[in-house]
């Protein structure tokens, strides 16, 4: 099993973006970014501020809020707007030559107009070398949504250039933990992936765990122990309706989802110990898709959704293993240490990511499924819980950062990195949400 | 005089046979009863009575003896049975040696008293993936309550629950933290 460490420092750089967890006592609970790591191979690119033309709502700039999510992927090293020497809202006033003398690959300039209660955005990319617009649209949303237009345009952008669909529309959710005077706080938020717009949507004084959400993205399955037991929850966003659909004896944990969002696949001990068991949620019934004396648990569907992928301790430890169909034999995926738990494939098929000690630490690997090659891509010591970008360039997860639990999104080959700490207390569990049309 | 020694050999006869609680004390007492003549009785039924009072404070001495040693071993029992938490390795669910006779002590407990009900919470430290230590704890909480069951404690008493890592016993992320919060603990209810 070949077996490499990422971080060459040679890759990776210097700029810094952290997500601040503010002030839980508010309903609304907002985030804040710094960035702590960018790759050096990050393609240098300007986003213009946008002219405007009517009112504008107060807040955060949209072209503000692109910049920052191109330079949270890692992938862009992002020109401040002092440093350009115009600022252009259309092409008729680019000079690709200033923008190749500040080393710009590419520009992204535009306009937004108010039409009543809406907002229109016009933007084109320029690639500064070939001197050509390879991206030209327009798009609306309602004044009170300039967030959600910024990350669509982001998306854009992103895809322009990567080829790949951007995610910064996609949502997160995550629990956070606050302790005080031995009082357990328990918050389920989801927010915007740069931690913007964070809502609570379920606040319990026992653990919340494991969210998951469903493709649409309209749902997340997740554990509670609100009654005083482990039971899952199917829960509605839009109408906050929620649904116990586990509540067996014993575990009832580590949901998650089919491809057709019809059915759950979960974690039970209701028949002696922990199994993989996946429940229909029109019948509820449960069928058992592991059969072992063993843990078997955290089990995922791959990216096709004929295979499963699960943790199991059968050989002594936890390793993670893949079942080609629901109740065949399990094949054993990885060898390089005696633990790796949580398996988290990616949308494509290339690789699944997971918990790996080494040295006594406990960090995030992946394995290239095609060559079965391990590659460690974190550097910290106590990593748990990674989940994907849905567009399989990023990963977010749970870490230690000065004794709090923080969540650190890094690019999905451990290129580049910012964190989400929070103010108080602990921010865990992080889900990364599917691409929503 | 006569009447109340007569009285007194009677009452106390009376106190023999409470005491022998046999057939026997009760044909002496029918004897004694009868008997007219005070002095035999007295001597004889004297020595019985002593022989009688002696016994019972021989057999009496004994059960408070017995009754000292039990009393002794219940305050052993008990003072084991104030221990209500169990350690474990990381990543196992094997009860420590030192462990048994303390579990053995609530086992034969729970075995006398089957009205008493136990909760056994399983719980992981911090390490690693939350989900499989929610399956570890709960492994440990059955590692117990088979233990418990085999020295005497019956399934109905006993409910399990494992909480993963979400409620530590101590906060920290050093291996004395970790040790503590790698546990069992057992919840009378």
């Amino acid at each position: 099993m070949m077996q490499k460490r990422l971080f060459s420092l040679s890759r990776v750089l210097c700029y810094a973006m952290t997500l601040m967890f503010l002030a839980a006592s508010s309903a609304q609970a907002e985030l804040l970014i710094r960035v702590t790591e960018g790759a050096d191979s990050a393609i240098p690119l300007s986003v213009v501020p946008f002219s405007e033309s009517g009112s504008m709502p107060t807040g955060d700039k949209l072209s503000s809020i692109v910049q920052a999510d191109l330079a949270m992927s890692g992938e862009f090293r992002t020109l401040p707007p002092e440093k350009m020497l115009s600022l252009p809202s259309k092409r008729s006033d680019v000079y690709f030559r200033d923008w190749r003398m500040l080393g710009q690959r590419y520009v992204l300039v535009g306009e937004l107009t108010r039409n009543g209660d809406r907002v229109k955005a016009r933007y084109e990319l320029f690639d500064v070398n070939r001197e050509e617009r390879i991206l030209g649209e327009t798009a609306t949303a309602p004044a009170s949504n300039v967030r959600s237009l910024a990350h669509h345009v982001s998306d854009k952008v992103y895809e322009a250039i990567t080829g790949v669909p951007g995610a910064f529309s996609t949502k997160l959710a995550y629990v956070t933990l606050e302790r005080t005077n031995g009082q357990a706080r328990y918050r389920l938020q989801v927010s915007d992936i740069d931690g913007k717009r964070a809502r609570i949507r379920l606040e319990s004084k026992e653990p919340i765990m494991s969210p998951a959400w469903s493709p649409d993205g309209k749902k997340l399955a997740y554990v509670s122990f609100e009654t005083g037991k482990p039971a899952i929850y199917v829960h509605e966003l839009h109408s906050g309706q929620r649904t116990k659909v586990a509540d067996f004896p014993g575990l009832n944990s580590a949901p998650s989802w089919s491809l057709d969002g019809q059915s759950l696949l979960m974690t039970l001990s209701k028949d002696g110990n922990a199994e993989v068991y996946r429940m229909d949620l029109q019948t509820k019934n449960t069928e058992k898709l592991t059969n072992h004396w063993a843990i078997d648990t955290e089990a995922v569907w791959d990216s096709s959704g004929k295979g499963i992928f699960f943790t199991s301790d059968r050989s002594g430890g936890p390793q993670i293993y893949y079942m080609a169909k629901p109740g065949a034999e399990p094949r054993r995926i990885t060898f390089g240490s005696r633990y790796n738990a949580r398996p988290r494939p990616d949308s494509k098929g290339e690789y699944v990511y997971y918990v790996h000690q080494r040295d006594g630490a406990f960090l995030i690997a992946r394995t290239n499924l095609k060559n079965d090659e391990e590659t460690v891509l974190t550097r910290t010591q106590s990593d748990e819980s990674p989940s994907v970008s849905p567009n399989g360039r990023m990963l977010i997860y749970a870490t230690k950062h000065s004794g709090n639990s923080v969540l650190t999104v890094i690019s999905a080959d451990g290129g580049a990195a910012y964190s989400l700490p929070a103010a108080q207390g602990a921010v865990r569990d992080p889900a990364w949400g599917p691409i929503v049309q | 005089m006569k009447l109340s020694a007569q009285t007194k050999v009677i009452a106390l006869l009376f106190s023999a046979g409470l005491f022998a609680g046999c057939s026997t004390t009760g044909e002496n007492m029918e004897e004694g009863g009868y008997d007219s003549d005070v002095a035999p009785i007295d001597q004889d039924q004297g020595s019985t009575v002593y022989g009688g009072g002696d016994q019972d404070g021989i057999s009496s001495s004994s059960m408070t003896e017995e009754e000292r040693m039990e009393a002794q071993q219940q305050a052993e029992q008990e003072a084991l049975r104030d221990i209500t938490t169990f350690y474990f390795d990381f990543d196992t669910s094997e009860i420590k040696p030192e462990a048994r006779d303390v579990l053995m002590a609530h086992a034969r407990y729970l075995s006398n008293n089957p009205g008493q009900n136990v909760r056994l919470e399983g719980h992981g430290d911090e390490r690693g993936s939350k989900e499989y230590n929610l399956a570890i704890g709960e492994r440990r909480a059955d590692a117990v309550q088979r233990f418990l069951i085999v020295n005497g404690a019956s399934r109905g008493q006993m409910e399990t629950i494992s909480y993963g890592e979400e409620k530590p016993a101590v906060m920290g992320s050093s291996e004395s933290a970790w040790a503590q919060n790698r546990r069992v603990e057992l919840v009378f209810e």
